[in-house]
Protein backbone atom coordinates (compact mmCIF):
# COMPACT_ATOMS: atom_id res chain seq x y z
CA UNK A 1 0.00 0.00 0.00
CA UNK A 2 1.00 3.57 -0.95
CA UNK A 3 2.08 6.26 1.60
CA UNK A 4 -0.17 8.29 0.08
CA UNK A 5 -3.30 5.68 0.69
CA UNK A 6 -2.19 5.77 4.26
CA UNK A 7 -2.44 9.26 4.35
CA UNK A 8 -6.00 9.41 2.27
CA UNK A 9 -7.41 6.43 4.96
CA UNK A 10 -6.14 7.80 8.35
CA UNK A 11 -7.02 6.01 11.43
CA UNK A 12 -9.64 8.98 12.04
CA UNK A 13 -10.87 9.14 8.63
CA UNK A 14 -11.78 5.11 9.31
CA UNK A 15 -13.01 5.80 12.49
CA UNK A 16 -15.60 9.15 11.56
CA UNK A 17 -16.23 6.56 8.30
CA UNK A 18 -16.80 4.06 10.80
CA UNK A 19 -19.21 5.39 13.74
CA UNK A 20 -19.90 9.03 11.46
CA UNK A 21 -21.09 11.76 14.58
CA UNK A 22 -24.22 13.48 14.83
CA UNK A 23 -25.20 10.80 12.10
CA UNK A 24 -29.40 11.63 12.91
CA UNK A 25 -32.09 13.76 11.76
CA UNK A 26 -32.38 17.05 13.25
CA UNK A 27 -36.34 17.84 13.42
CA UNK A 28 -37.61 21.47 13.58
CA UNK A 29 -34.73 23.31 11.79
CA UNK A 30 -33.21 23.90 8.43
CA UNK A 31 -31.82 21.01 6.26
CA UNK A 32 -30.56 20.55 2.10
CA UNK A 33 -29.65 17.81 0.69
CA UNK A 34 -26.22 17.47 -1.26
CA UNK A 35 -25.31 15.08 -4.10
CA UNK A 36 -22.64 13.45 -6.20
CA UNK A 37 -24.04 12.51 -9.03
CA UNK A 38 -20.01 11.32 -10.18
CA UNK A 39 -20.50 8.57 -7.20
CA UNK A 40 -24.18 8.76 -6.00
CA UNK A 41 -23.06 9.48 -2.49
CA UNK A 42 -26.19 11.39 -1.39
CA UNK A 43 -26.36 13.47 2.04
CA UNK A 44 -28.70 15.22 4.06
CA UNK A 45 -27.67 18.34 6.85
CA UNK A 46 -29.43 19.13 9.46
CA UNK A 47 -29.44 22.05 11.41
CA UNK A 48 -30.40 24.77 14.08
CA UNK A 49 -29.55 28.52 14.26
CA UNK A 50 -29.87 29.62 17.84
CA UNK A 51 -30.95 33.16 18.74
CA UNK A 52 -27.32 34.46 18.41
CA UNK A 53 -27.02 33.26 15.12
CA UNK A 54 -24.75 30.20 15.95
CA UNK A 55 -25.40 26.86 14.35
CA UNK A 56 -26.96 25.13 18.18
CA UNK A 57 -27.10 22.01 16.42
CA UNK A 58 -25.99 19.87 13.21
CA UNK A 59 -25.98 16.32 12.08
CA UNK A 60 -26.47 14.84 8.42
CA UNK A 61 -27.62 11.60 7.06
CA UNK A 62 -27.08 9.58 3.89
CA UNK A 63 -24.84 7.64 2.29
CA UNK A 64 -21.61 8.04 0.39
CA UNK A 65 -18.17 6.83 0.59
CA UNK A 66 -15.64 6.83 2.87
CA UNK A 67 -14.54 9.95 2.55
CA UNK A 68 -17.56 12.41 2.08
CA UNK A 69 -18.98 10.64 5.23
CA UNK A 70 -15.95 10.92 7.28
CA UNK A 71 -15.81 14.84 5.84
CA UNK A 72 -19.19 15.43 6.99
CA UNK A 73 -19.18 13.76 10.39
CA UNK A 74 -15.91 16.20 11.40
CA UNK A 75 -17.84 18.72 9.75
CA UNK A 76 -20.75 18.95 12.07
CA UNK A 77 -18.05 18.16 14.85
CA UNK A 78 -16.01 21.27 13.51
CA UNK A 79 -19.08 23.97 12.80
CA UNK A 80 -21.13 23.01 15.95
CA UNK A 81 -21.36 26.56 17.89
CA UNK A 82 -19.46 28.60 15.28
CA UNK A 83 -21.42 31.61 13.32
CA UNK A 84 -22.48 31.24 10.12
CA UNK A 85 -20.22 33.65 9.37
CA UNK A 86 -17.35 31.47 10.82
CA UNK A 87 -18.61 28.29 8.82
CA UNK A 88 -18.66 29.89 5.63
CA UNK A 89 -14.42 30.90 6.84
CA UNK A 90 -13.69 27.44 7.65
CA UNK A 91 -15.32 26.20 4.42
CA UNK A 92 -12.84 27.94 2.81
CA UNK A 93 -9.64 27.28 4.43
CA UNK A 94 -10.97 23.74 3.96
CA UNK A 95 -11.23 24.02 0.44
CA UNK A 96 -7.84 25.67 0.06
CA UNK A 97 -6.45 22.73 1.97
CA UNK A 98 -7.99 20.02 -0.19
CA UNK A 99 -7.03 21.70 -3.54
CA UNK A 100 -3.93 23.08 -2.45
CA UNK A 101 -0.54 22.07 -3.86
CA UNK A 102 0.16 18.25 -3.24
CA UNK A 103 3.16 18.90 -0.91
CA UNK A 104 2.84 22.56 0.23
CA UNK A 105 2.48 23.55 4.09
CA UNK A 106 -1.25 22.31 5.68
CA UNK A 107 -3.22 25.34 7.45
CA UNK A 108 -4.59 24.48 10.73
CA UNK A 109 -7.70 23.56 10.82
CA UNK A 110 -7.47 21.34 14.02
CA UNK A 111 -9.33 18.01 13.13
CA UNK A 112 -10.20 18.45 9.74
CA UNK A 113 -6.44 18.37 8.98
CA UNK A 114 -7.67 14.30 8.77
CA UNK A 115 -8.81 15.34 5.61
CA UNK A 116 -5.73 17.01 3.95
CA UNK A 117 -4.49 13.81 1.94
CA UNK A 118 -7.46 14.93 -0.38
CA UNK A 119 -4.76 16.72 -1.94
CA UNK A 120 -3.21 13.82 -3.59
CA UNK A 121 -6.73 12.21 -4.96
CA UNK A 122 -7.97 15.46 -6.96
CA UNK A 123 -11.09 12.67 -8.11
CA UNK A 124 -11.85 12.71 -4.66
CA UNK A 125 -12.13 16.43 -3.66
CA UNK A 126 -15.63 16.53 -4.28
CA UNK A 127 -16.08 13.64 -1.70
CA UNK A 128 -14.45 15.72 0.61
CA UNK A 129 -16.68 19.16 0.19
CA UNK A 130 -20.22 17.21 -0.52
CA UNK A 131 -20.99 17.71 3.27
CA UNK A 132 -19.31 21.99 3.25
CA UNK A 133 -21.51 22.25 0.07
CA UNK A 134 -24.70 20.98 1.53
CA UNK A 135 -24.27 22.84 4.58
CA UNK A 136 -24.29 26.26 2.99
CA UNK A 137 -27.09 25.21 1.37
CA UNK A 138 -28.66 24.71 4.49
CA UNK A 139 -26.95 27.92 5.95
CA UNK A 140 -28.97 29.47 3.29
CA UNK A 141 -32.31 27.53 3.98
CA UNK A 142 -32.18 26.05 0.71
CA UNK A 143 -34.44 23.48 0.20
CA UNK A 144 -33.48 22.77 -3.23
CA UNK A 145 -30.54 20.05 -3.75
CA UNK A 146 -27.31 20.74 -4.46
CA UNK A 147 -24.90 19.23 -6.93
CA UNK A 148 -21.00 18.59 -6.87
CA UNK A 149 -21.40 19.30 -10.68
CA UNK B 1 -12.17 -27.82 -34.36
CA UNK B 2 -15.37 -25.95 -34.21
CA UNK B 3 -14.69 -21.90 -33.33
CA UNK B 4 -15.60 -20.76 -30.23
CA UNK B 5 -14.67 -24.86 -28.85
CA UNK B 6 -12.27 -25.07 -25.04
CA UNK B 7 -9.55 -26.12 -27.00
CA UNK B 8 -9.74 -22.97 -29.58
CA UNK B 9 -9.53 -21.06 -26.39
CA UNK B 10 -6.03 -22.78 -25.11
CA UNK B 11 -4.69 -22.11 -28.50
CA UNK B 12 -5.29 -17.88 -28.22
CA UNK B 13 -2.28 -16.06 -27.90
CA UNK B 14 -3.55 -13.23 -25.38
CA UNK B 15 1.00 -12.35 -24.84
CA UNK B 16 0.76 -11.93 -28.90
CA UNK B 17 -2.57 -9.72 -28.49
CA UNK B 18 -1.11 -7.40 -25.87
CA UNK B 19 2.18 -6.81 -27.37
CA UNK B 20 -0.32 -5.17 -30.41
CA UNK B 21 -1.43 -2.64 -28.21
CA UNK B 22 1.08 0.05 -27.00
CA UNK B 23 -0.38 1.49 -23.94
CA UNK B 24 -0.69 -1.73 -21.77
CA UNK B 25 2.99 -1.45 -21.25
CA UNK B 26 2.31 1.43 -19.41
CA UNK B 27 3.08 1.94 -15.83
CA UNK B 28 0.45 3.52 -13.11
CA UNK B 29 1.34 5.11 -10.16
CA UNK B 30 4.61 3.13 -10.73
CA UNK B 31 3.02 -0.25 -11.20
CA UNK B 32 2.19 -2.23 -14.52
CA UNK B 33 -0.98 -0.89 -15.74
CA UNK B 34 -3.58 -3.73 -15.64
CA UNK B 35 -6.79 -2.18 -17.47
CA UNK B 36 -10.33 -3.55 -16.63
CA UNK B 37 -12.22 -0.93 -17.97
CA UNK B 38 -12.79 -1.83 -21.13
CA UNK B 39 -17.09 -1.40 -21.01
CA UNK B 40 -15.85 2.23 -20.78
CA UNK B 41 -13.79 2.43 -23.56
CA UNK B 42 -11.38 0.17 -24.89
CA UNK B 43 -7.53 0.44 -25.76
CA UNK B 44 -6.53 0.99 -29.46
CA UNK B 45 -4.08 -1.72 -31.24
CA UNK B 46 -1.02 -0.15 -32.90
CA UNK B 47 -3.36 -0.81 -36.33
CA UNK B 48 -5.98 1.62 -35.63
CA UNK B 49 -3.25 4.02 -34.17
CA UNK B 50 -1.38 4.03 -37.39
CA UNK B 51 -4.50 3.89 -39.38
CA UNK B 52 -5.55 6.95 -38.28
CA UNK B 53 -2.19 8.70 -38.73
CA UNK B 54 -1.81 7.73 -42.21
CA UNK B 55 -5.25 8.78 -43.20
CA UNK B 56 -3.68 12.22 -41.78
CA UNK B 57 -0.54 12.15 -42.95
CA UNK B 58 -1.10 10.75 -46.96
CA UNK B 59 -4.96 10.88 -47.10
CA UNK B 60 -6.82 13.81 -45.65
CA UNK B 61 -9.33 15.76 -47.90
CA UNK B 62 -13.08 16.23 -47.77
CA UNK B 63 -15.34 13.54 -49.30
CA UNK B 64 -17.86 13.65 -52.25
CA UNK B 65 -17.04 17.04 -53.01
CA UNK B 66 -13.54 16.95 -54.96
CA UNK B 67 -12.83 16.09 -58.08
CA UNK B 68 -9.19 16.14 -56.92
CA UNK B 69 -7.34 12.86 -56.32
CA UNK B 70 -7.52 13.31 -52.70
CA UNK B 71 -10.81 13.50 -52.18
CA UNK B 72 -11.40 10.32 -54.27
CA UNK B 73 -8.73 8.58 -52.30
CA UNK B 74 -10.72 9.96 -48.79
CA UNK B 75 -14.38 8.80 -50.47
CA UNK B 76 -13.20 5.57 -51.28
CA UNK B 77 -11.60 4.82 -47.85
CA UNK B 78 -14.98 6.57 -46.30
CA UNK B 79 -16.80 3.96 -48.30
CA UNK B 80 -14.83 1.21 -47.89
CA UNK B 81 -15.64 2.20 -43.90
CA UNK B 82 -19.27 1.52 -44.74
CA UNK B 83 -18.54 -1.68 -46.12
CA UNK B 84 -16.36 -3.40 -43.35
CA UNK B 85 -19.00 -2.27 -40.86
CA UNK B 86 -21.87 -3.81 -43.44
CA UNK B 87 -19.71 -6.88 -43.08
CA UNK B 88 -18.95 -6.98 -39.57
CA UNK B 89 -23.22 -6.64 -39.02
CA UNK B 90 -23.96 -9.26 -41.49
CA UNK B 91 -26.24 -6.54 -42.85
CA UNK B 92 -27.57 -6.90 -46.23
CA UNK B 93 -26.49 -3.79 -47.63
CA UNK B 94 -23.80 -0.73 -47.16
CA UNK B 95 -27.05 1.97 -47.54
CA UNK B 96 -28.00 0.46 -43.90
CA UNK B 97 -25.32 1.63 -42.17
CA UNK B 98 -25.32 5.12 -41.04
CA UNK B 99 -22.29 6.48 -39.38
CA UNK B 100 -23.01 8.17 -36.08
CA UNK B 101 -20.94 10.03 -33.35
CA UNK B 102 -21.62 6.87 -31.57
CA UNK B 103 -24.37 4.67 -29.77
CA UNK B 104 -26.07 7.53 -27.77
CA UNK B 105 -26.16 9.62 -30.92
CA UNK B 106 -27.38 6.34 -33.19
CA UNK B 107 -30.84 6.00 -30.38
CA UNK B 108 -31.08 9.77 -30.62
CA UNK B 109 -31.35 9.74 -34.23
CA UNK B 110 -34.08 6.56 -34.27
CA UNK B 111 -35.94 8.26 -31.47
CA UNK B 112 -36.40 11.48 -32.64
CA UNK B 113 -36.96 10.78 -36.12
CA UNK B 114 -38.60 7.09 -36.17
CA UNK B 115 -40.30 8.66 -33.04
CA UNK B 116 -41.23 11.51 -34.44
CA UNK B 117 -43.28 10.15 -37.36
CA UNK B 118 -44.39 6.60 -35.41
CA UNK B 119 -44.96 7.55 -32.23
CA UNK B 120 -48.38 9.15 -31.15
CA UNK B 121 -50.59 10.13 -27.97
CA UNK B 122 -51.35 6.67 -25.59
CA UNK B 123 -48.42 4.51 -27.57
CA UNK B 124 -45.66 2.56 -25.98
CA UNK B 125 -42.06 2.47 -25.78
CA UNK B 126 -40.83 -0.92 -24.29
CA UNK B 127 -37.14 -0.58 -22.30
CA UNK B 128 -35.92 -2.55 -19.58
CA UNK B 129 -34.69 -2.34 -15.83
CA UNK B 130 -30.97 -2.95 -17.07
CA UNK B 131 -31.03 -0.02 -19.86
CA UNK B 132 -28.10 2.66 -19.66
CA UNK B 133 -29.23 5.85 -19.74
CA UNK B 134 -28.54 6.46 -23.55
CA UNK B 135 -31.49 3.53 -24.55
CA UNK B 136 -34.07 5.40 -21.87
CA UNK B 137 -33.87 9.06 -21.88
CA UNK B 138 -34.08 9.33 -25.59
CA UNK B 139 -37.43 7.45 -25.39
CA UNK B 140 -38.58 9.32 -22.82
CA UNK B 141 -38.24 12.35 -25.14
CA UNK B 142 -40.01 11.07 -27.65
CA UNK B 143 -42.54 10.05 -25.42
CA UNK B 144 -42.53 13.48 -24.02
CA UNK B 145 -43.20 15.00 -27.09
CA UNK B 146 -45.73 12.28 -28.54
CA UNK B 147 -47.74 11.70 -25.22
CA UNK B 148 -46.70 8.21 -25.05
CA UNK B 149 -45.64 6.15 -22.51
CA UNK B 150 -42.64 4.53 -21.17
CA UNK B 151 -42.75 0.82 -19.81
CA UNK B 152 -40.18 -0.98 -18.56
CA UNK B 153 -39.54 -4.67 -18.83
CA UNK B 154 -38.38 -6.01 -14.81
CA UNK B 155 -35.54 -8.33 -14.60
CA UNK B 156 -34.27 -11.14 -12.03
CA UNK B 157 -32.47 -10.69 -8.93
CA UNK B 158 -29.37 -12.32 -11.00
CA UNK B 159 -29.86 -9.99 -13.99
CA UNK B 160 -31.66 -11.50 -16.45
CA UNK B 161 -35.02 -10.15 -18.17
CA UNK B 162 -38.13 -11.94 -17.11
CA UNK B 163 -39.13 -12.65 -20.77
CA UNK B 164 -42.72 -13.59 -19.38
CA UNK B 165 -42.90 -10.35 -17.84
CA UNK B 166 -41.57 -8.67 -20.77
CA UNK B 167 -44.22 -10.56 -22.79
CA UNK B 168 -46.89 -9.41 -20.78
CA UNK B 169 -45.85 -5.36 -21.30
CA UNK B 170 -46.58 -6.08 -25.01
CA UNK B 171 -49.46 -5.28 -26.70
CA UNK B 172 -51.09 -3.19 -29.97
CA UNK B 173 -49.88 -0.02 -28.39
CA UNK B 174 -46.11 -1.60 -28.44
CA UNK B 175 -44.45 0.37 -31.15
CA UNK B 176 -40.77 -0.30 -30.11
CA UNK B 177 -38.80 -2.03 -28.06
CA UNK B 178 -35.59 -0.86 -26.86
CA UNK B 179 -32.72 -3.47 -25.43
CA UNK B 180 -29.68 -3.71 -24.80
CA UNK B 181 -27.85 -6.88 -26.27
CA UNK B 182 -25.17 -7.12 -23.39
CA UNK B 183 -25.70 -4.66 -20.50
CA UNK B 184 -22.91 -2.67 -19.63
CA UNK B 185 -23.42 -3.34 -15.88
CA UNK B 186 -24.47 -6.41 -15.26
CA UNK B 187 -22.87 -8.35 -18.19
CA UNK B 188 -26.03 -10.41 -19.20
CA UNK B 189 -26.33 -10.97 -22.82
CA UNK B 190 -30.35 -10.86 -23.51
CA UNK B 191 -32.05 -12.87 -25.76
CA UNK B 192 -32.60 -10.46 -28.15
CA UNK B 193 -34.01 -12.54 -30.80
CA UNK B 194 -36.26 -14.07 -29.18
CA UNK B 195 -37.32 -10.54 -28.02
CA UNK B 196 -37.55 -9.29 -31.75
CA UNK B 197 -39.72 -12.54 -32.44
CA UNK B 198 -42.36 -11.77 -29.77
CA UNK B 199 -41.96 -7.58 -30.23
CA UNK B 200 -42.38 -8.37 -33.88
CA UNK B 201 -45.75 -10.63 -32.99
CA UNK B 202 -47.25 -7.45 -31.48
CA UNK B 203 -46.44 -5.04 -34.73
CA UNK B 204 -43.75 -3.66 -32.49
CA UNK B 205 -39.68 -2.16 -34.15
CA UNK B 206 -36.94 -3.58 -32.29
CA UNK B 207 -33.68 -1.36 -31.46
CA UNK B 208 -30.84 -3.43 -29.90
CA UNK B 209 -28.12 -1.25 -27.85
CA UNK B 210 -25.34 -3.22 -28.86
CA UNK B 211 -22.45 -1.20 -27.23
CA UNK B 212 -21.68 -3.55 -25.18
CA UNK B 213 -21.64 -7.00 -27.29
CA UNK B 214 -19.59 -5.91 -31.06
CA UNK B 215 -16.68 -6.14 -28.85
CA UNK B 216 -17.24 -9.46 -27.24
CA UNK B 217 -19.07 -11.75 -29.62
CA UNK B 218 -20.60 -12.31 -32.86
CA UNK B 219 -23.15 -10.21 -34.01
CA UNK B 220 -25.36 -10.73 -36.84
CA UNK B 221 -28.08 -8.17 -37.17
CA UNK B 222 -29.98 -10.63 -39.97
CA UNK B 223 -30.01 -13.49 -37.54
CA UNK B 224 -30.69 -11.08 -34.71
CA UNK B 225 -33.85 -10.23 -36.90
CA UNK B 226 -34.00 -6.78 -35.29
CA UNK B 227 -34.98 -3.43 -36.89
CA UNK B 228 -32.09 -1.05 -35.93
CA UNK B 229 -28.61 -2.08 -33.88
CA UNK B 230 -26.28 0.58 -32.68
CA UNK B 231 -23.04 0.68 -31.38
CA UNK B 232 -19.99 2.80 -31.15
CA UNK B 233 -16.31 2.34 -32.18
CA UNK B 234 -14.40 3.60 -28.68
CA UNK B 235 -15.80 0.41 -27.54
CA UNK B 236 -14.53 -2.09 -30.26
CA UNK B 237 -10.88 -1.04 -30.08
CA UNK B 238 -12.01 1.80 -32.55
CA UNK B 239 -11.65 5.82 -32.01
CA UNK B 240 -13.87 7.74 -30.17
CA UNK B 241 -16.39 9.86 -31.98
CA UNK B 242 -17.73 7.42 -34.40
CA UNK B 243 -20.03 4.76 -34.30
CA UNK B 244 -22.48 3.00 -36.58
CA UNK B 245 -26.14 2.95 -36.49
CA UNK B 246 -27.76 -0.09 -38.98
CA UNK B 247 -31.76 0.27 -40.07
CA UNK B 248 -33.73 -1.87 -42.19
CA UNK B 249 -33.62 0.39 -45.29
CA UNK B 250 -37.26 0.84 -45.55
CA UNK B 251 -37.53 1.97 -42.29
CA UNK B 252 -34.91 4.41 -43.04
CA UNK B 253 -35.70 5.69 -46.02
CA UNK B 254 -39.33 5.88 -43.97
CA UNK B 255 -37.65 8.34 -41.73
CA UNK B 256 -37.45 12.23 -41.89
CA UNK B 257 -33.63 13.71 -41.73
CA UNK B 258 -32.24 13.95 -38.25
CA UNK B 259 -30.25 16.99 -39.17
CA UNK B 260 -29.80 19.12 -41.94
CA UNK B 261 -26.95 20.60 -43.73
CA UNK B 262 -24.32 19.46 -46.53
CA UNK B 263 -23.98 15.78 -47.88
CA UNK B 264 -28.07 15.14 -46.70
CA UNK B 265 -29.69 16.75 -49.91
CA UNK B 266 -30.03 16.10 -52.92
CA UNK B 267 -31.33 19.83 -54.52
CA UNK B 268 -31.81 23.02 -52.21
CA UNK B 269 -33.91 26.03 -53.28
CA UNK B 270 -35.42 27.92 -50.82
CA UNK B 271 -38.89 26.56 -51.37
CA UNK B 272 -38.08 23.00 -51.43
CA UNK B 273 -35.17 20.76 -50.60
CA UNK B 274 -35.08 17.41 -51.79
CA UNK B 275 -33.01 14.44 -49.59
CA UNK B 276 -29.99 12.47 -50.53
CA UNK B 277 -30.53 8.64 -50.85
CA UNK B 278 -29.54 6.22 -47.61
CA UNK B 279 -27.69 6.85 -46.02
CA UNK B 280 -26.59 10.00 -46.68
CA UNK B 281 -29.72 11.50 -45.77
CA UNK B 282 -28.88 10.37 -42.39
CA UNK B 283 -25.33 12.22 -42.52
CA UNK B 284 -25.44 16.39 -42.45
CA UNK B 285 -22.44 17.95 -42.17
CA UNK B 286 -18.56 17.12 -42.91
CA UNK B 287 -18.58 13.24 -41.05
CA UNK B 288 -15.88 11.63 -38.74
CA UNK B 289 -14.24 10.18 -41.53
CA UNK B 290 -10.79 9.39 -39.95
CA UNK B 291 -12.59 8.03 -37.36
CA UNK B 292 -15.11 5.82 -39.49
CA UNK B 293 -11.67 4.79 -41.64
CA UNK B 294 -9.99 3.85 -38.20
CA UNK B 295 -13.38 2.39 -36.72
CA UNK B 296 -12.57 -0.08 -39.98
CA UNK B 297 -9.34 -0.95 -38.95
CA UNK B 298 -10.46 -2.13 -35.50
CA UNK B 299 -13.20 -4.15 -36.85
CA UNK B 300 -10.80 -5.96 -39.23
CA UNK B 301 -8.07 -6.42 -36.37
CA UNK B 302 -11.15 -8.00 -34.12
CA UNK B 303 -12.55 -10.01 -37.46
CA UNK B 304 -9.13 -11.51 -38.06
CA UNK B 305 -8.96 -13.04 -34.57
CA UNK B 306 -12.52 -13.96 -34.33
CA UNK B 307 -14.85 -12.88 -31.85
CA UNK B 308 -16.11 -16.68 -31.57
CA UNK B 309 -12.30 -17.13 -30.25
CA UNK B 310 -12.31 -13.72 -27.90
CA UNK B 311 -15.79 -14.69 -27.03
CA UNK B 312 -14.20 -17.83 -25.68
CA UNK B 313 -11.48 -16.18 -24.34
CA UNK B 314 -13.58 -14.07 -22.16
CA UNK B 315 -15.28 -16.22 -20.91
CA UNK B 316 -12.90 -18.75 -19.78
CA UNK B 317 -11.59 -15.31 -18.31
CA UNK B 318 -15.40 -14.25 -16.53
CA UNK B 319 -15.57 -18.13 -14.94
CA UNK B 320 -11.86 -17.41 -13.62
CA UNK B 321 -12.46 -14.25 -11.77
CA UNK B 322 -15.79 -14.96 -10.76
CA UNK B 323 -14.39 -17.54 -9.16
CA UNK B 324 -11.57 -15.59 -7.63
CA UNK B 325 -13.91 -12.71 -6.74
CA UNK B 326 -16.37 -15.23 -4.83
CA UNK B 327 -13.31 -16.17 -2.63
CA UNK B 328 -13.27 -12.57 -1.27
CA UNK B 329 -14.94 -12.40 2.20
CA UNK B 330 -18.16 -9.83 2.26
CA UNK B 331 -18.02 -9.47 -1.81
CA UNK B 332 -21.15 -9.98 -3.47
CA UNK B 333 -21.38 -10.06 -7.53
CA UNK B 334 -24.13 -7.72 -8.94
CA UNK B 335 -25.17 -9.66 -12.31
CA UNK B 336 -24.96 -13.31 -12.25
CA UNK B 337 -26.44 -14.19 -14.89
CA UNK B 338 -25.64 -17.80 -17.09
CA UNK B 339 -23.26 -16.96 -19.76
CA UNK B 340 -22.74 -13.72 -19.05
CA UNK B 341 -20.25 -11.91 -20.59
CA UNK B 342 -17.15 -10.22 -19.05
CA UNK B 343 -18.32 -8.22 -16.51
CA UNK B 344 -17.34 -8.49 -12.65
CA UNK B 345 -19.89 -5.75 -11.22
CA UNK B 346 -19.81 -6.35 -7.45
CA UNK B 347 -20.23 -5.02 -3.71
CA UNK B 348 -18.06 -5.14 -0.77
CA UNK B 349 -19.68 -4.87 2.56
CA UNK B 350 -18.72 -1.61 4.88
CA UNK B 351 -16.19 -0.38 1.44
CA UNK B 352 -18.26 1.98 -0.63
CA UNK B 353 -17.05 1.14 -4.30
CA UNK B 354 -15.35 5.01 -4.96
CA UNK B 355 -13.22 3.97 -2.13
CA UNK B 356 -12.20 0.56 -4.16
CA UNK B 357 -11.72 2.33 -7.01
CA UNK B 358 -9.01 4.76 -5.67
CA UNK B 359 -7.24 1.92 -3.82
CA UNK B 360 -7.27 -0.48 -7.08
CA UNK B 361 -5.96 2.61 -9.00
CA UNK B 362 -2.84 3.43 -6.75
CA UNK B 363 -2.63 -0.32 -7.32
CA UNK B 364 -2.39 0.00 -11.01
CA UNK B 365 -5.95 -1.66 -11.06
CA UNK B 366 -8.09 0.48 -13.32
CA UNK B 367 -11.87 -0.10 -12.73
CA UNK B 368 -14.99 1.89 -12.76
CA UNK B 369 -17.28 2.65 -9.57
CA UNK B 370 -20.32 4.28 -9.80
CA UNK B 371 -23.61 3.85 -11.15
CA UNK B 372 -22.22 3.11 -14.98
CA UNK B 373 -24.95 5.28 -16.37
CA UNK B 374 -27.57 3.15 -15.09
CA UNK B 375 -29.22 4.85 -11.73
CA UNK B 376 -32.11 2.77 -12.58
CA UNK B 377 -30.98 -0.47 -12.39
CA UNK B 378 -28.95 0.62 -9.34
CA UNK B 379 -32.59 1.42 -7.85
CA UNK B 380 -33.40 -2.18 -8.84
CA UNK B 381 -30.03 -3.89 -7.30
CA UNK B 382 -30.74 -1.89 -3.83
CA UNK B 383 -27.03 -0.11 -4.00
CA UNK B 384 -26.10 3.36 -4.75
CA UNK B 385 -23.10 2.25 -6.62
CA UNK B 386 -20.97 -0.89 -7.72
CA UNK B 387 -17.39 -1.40 -9.02
CA UNK B 388 -16.97 -2.90 -11.77
CA UNK B 389 -14.13 -5.05 -14.04
CA UNK B 390 -14.90 -5.19 -17.44
CA UNK B 391 -12.84 -7.77 -19.72
CA UNK B 392 -11.65 -7.64 -22.76
CA UNK B 393 -9.72 -9.56 -25.21
CA UNK B 394 -5.82 -8.80 -24.12
CA UNK B 395 -6.96 -9.66 -20.69
CA UNK B 396 -5.29 -12.50 -18.58
CA UNK B 397 -5.33 -14.66 -15.47
CA UNK B 398 -2.81 -12.54 -14.09
CA UNK B 399 -4.78 -9.00 -14.44
CA UNK B 400 -7.91 -10.97 -12.61
CA UNK B 401 -5.17 -11.75 -10.05
CA UNK B 402 -3.76 -8.41 -9.44
CA UNK B 403 -7.65 -7.40 -9.07
CA UNK B 404 -7.94 -9.63 -6.50
CA UNK B 405 -4.90 -9.03 -4.31
CA UNK B 406 -5.62 -5.27 -5.15
CA UNK B 407 -9.31 -5.92 -3.28
CA UNK B 408 -7.71 -7.59 -0.71
CA UNK B 409 -5.64 -4.98 0.62
CA UNK B 410 -8.89 -2.90 0.09
CA UNK B 411 -10.34 -5.20 2.64
CA UNK B 412 -6.82 -4.62 4.98
CA UNK B 413 -7.64 -0.77 4.76
CA UNK B 414 -11.18 -0.91 6.03
CA UNK B 415 -10.68 -4.08 8.33
C1 LIG C 1 -24.96 -0.45 -22.96
C2 LIG C 1 -24.50 0.90 -23.40
N1 LIG C 1 -25.28 1.65 -24.17
C3 LIG C 1 -24.90 2.86 -24.61
C4 LIG C 1 -23.70 3.41 -24.25
C5 LIG C 1 -23.34 4.78 -24.75
O1 LIG C 1 -22.26 4.73 -25.59
P1 LIG C 1 -21.55 6.07 -26.08
O2 LIG C 1 -21.26 6.87 -24.85
O3 LIG C 1 -20.32 5.59 -26.77
O4 LIG C 1 -22.51 6.76 -26.99
C6 LIG C 1 -22.85 2.68 -23.43
C7 LIG C 1 -21.55 3.25 -23.01
O5 LIG C 1 -21.24 3.40 -21.87
C8 LIG C 1 -23.26 1.40 -22.99
O6 LIG C 1 -22.46 0.67 -22.20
Amino acid sequence: MSAELDDLYQEVILDHNRRPRNFRRLEGGQHAEGFNPLCGDRLTVYLQIDDEGRIGDVSFQGSGCAISKASASLMTDSVKGATVAEAARLFDRFQQMITGPADGPIDRLGKLEALAGVRRFPVRVKCASLAWHTLRAALEANEGMVTTE
Amino acid sequence: MPAGSPSSAQTFDVARIRRDFPILQRRVHGRPLVYLDNAATTQKPAAVVDRLARYYREENANIHRGVHALSVEATDAYDAARETVRRFLNAGDAREIVFVRGTTEAINLVAATWGRTHLGAGDEVVVTEMEHHSNIVPWQLACQAAGARLRVAPITDAGELRLDAFEQLLCPRTRVVAVNHVSNALGTVNPVKEIARRAHAHGAVVLVDGAQAVAHLPVDVRAIGCDFYAFSGHKVFGPTGVGALWGRAELLDAMPPYQGGGDMIRSVTFERTLYNELPYKFEAGTPNIAGAVGLASALDYVAAIGLDRIAAHEHELTSYGTDALSCIGGLRLTGTAPGKAGILAFVIDDIHPHDIGTILDRAGVAIRAGHHCCQPLMGRLGVPATARASLALYNTREDVDALAAALRDAKAVFA
